[in-house]
């Protein structure tokens, strides 16, 4: 038994990336680009999600982005918009395009209340997007199997959903977040959903690659504060994964010895 | 319909008809819009040229231009 903590290289690699963060941050629904690069200086992720959208004309070359270095992360665009898997073919190539690298969160929404994936088109998108050479990052529901034929059509990651994009509601199904865990061999990172640090340390110790948040941070009432506490939840998680739980036991078991105990 | 009107030749610009007058590339077009062409990616009738590529490409009457850039998402 190891008697000091190992500081050990703990590294999660997807496709050609390798990452030593395991908390990928959002950068929608902030309140000011001033917010999201204070955000990101107290996170420190390696990895952001961004989107694909029509150049307003009128702004002339002005980006909501414009204060964040990009070129400092790795970037992730996703295919969020997309209801069709023709639609996700087109932003993931743009989003090839603008960025530096074949990384795409496929993502092609089935049900515009719910939002949640459409689970035929996002499998095929994933297969075409493979086919193409991107690295695959495909958002899907907490559906089990769906994951394992997300992973069988060589998504390099899967993406389960925690709750309903937004929500903030938390992991809903446990059970299934655990099991896509187990099934799969890929990174799995949680998605979407996330509402407080401790559904990510939970994902994390329940042997996640990773989670994604953005809500969480974006729309917490200090969001740098938020962000930071996230990060720190996610490497408790991991950490607290590596180091293995203890058994569960439902007899009491004393900590303190039960010998010795002075005479009244 | 005058031939007047018809003689205008136009291009879309991400979903808004744009006189095509003295816009002769690409390249042409994104200054036109102050567009710095390293900033963007753009789609020209469904070919996609990375950012600052294909400024040299033709304009012609009819045709479909998407300009598109990253913005925060999830």
């Amino acid at each position: 038994m190891a008697t000091e903590v190992r500081e050990q290289v703990d590294e999660l690699v997807i496709g050609g990336t390798t990452l030593h963060s395991r908390l990928v941050h959002g950068t929608g629904k902030f309140t000011s680009n001033a917010v999201l690069a204070e955000c990101l200086r107290q996170a420190k992720p390696e990895m952001i999600t961004l989107a694909v959208r029509r150049l307003g004309l009128q702004d002339g070359a002005q980006s909501e982005l414009a204060d964040i270095d990009l070129g400092s992360f790795t970037l992730l665009p996703n295919t969020a918009g997309a209801v069709t898997v023709e639609q996700a073919v087109r932003l993931a190539r743009l989003g090839r395009a603008a960025g530096l690298s074949d990384l795409v969160k496929v993502e092609v929404i089935g049900d515009d209340e719910t939002l949640l994936p459409d689970p035929g088109a996002t499998l095929e998108a994933t297969r075409q997007l493979v086919a193409e050479g991107f690295t695959v990052l495909p958002y899907t529901s907490d559906d089990v199997v769906q994951a394992i034929r997300l992973a069988e059509a060589g998504a390099a990651a899967v993406m389960p959903l925690a709750a309903p994009i937004g929500t903030t509601l938390g992991v809903l199904n446990p059970t299934n977040i655990r099991l896509i865990i187990k099934k799969l061999k890929c990174p799995v990172i949680v998605d979407a959903g996330l509402g407080v640090p401790s559904d990510a340390a939970r994902c994390m110790e329940w042997g996640a690659a990773g989670v994604l948040v953005n809500t969480a941070i974006a729309r917490a009432q200090d969001p740098p504060l938020m962000a930071r506490a996230f990060a720190e939840a996610v490497a408790a998680g991991r950490s607290a994964f590596l180091a293995g739980r203890a058994d569960v036991s439902i007899a009491a078991l004393a900590s303190s010895p039960t010998e010795g105990i002075p005479g009244q | 319909m005058s031939a007047e009107i018809e003689a205008v030749e136009q291009l879309t610009v991400n979903g808004e008809a744009m006189a095509l007058s003295e816009l002769a590339t690409l390249g042409d077009l994104l200054a036109s819009l102050k567009v710095a062409p390293q900033r963007v990616v753009v789609e020209l009738n469904g070919v996609i040229y990375r950012r600052g590529e294909g400024l040299d490409s033709p304009l012609d009457a009819g045709d479909v231009v998407e300009i598109v850039h990253f913005v925060g998402g999830g």
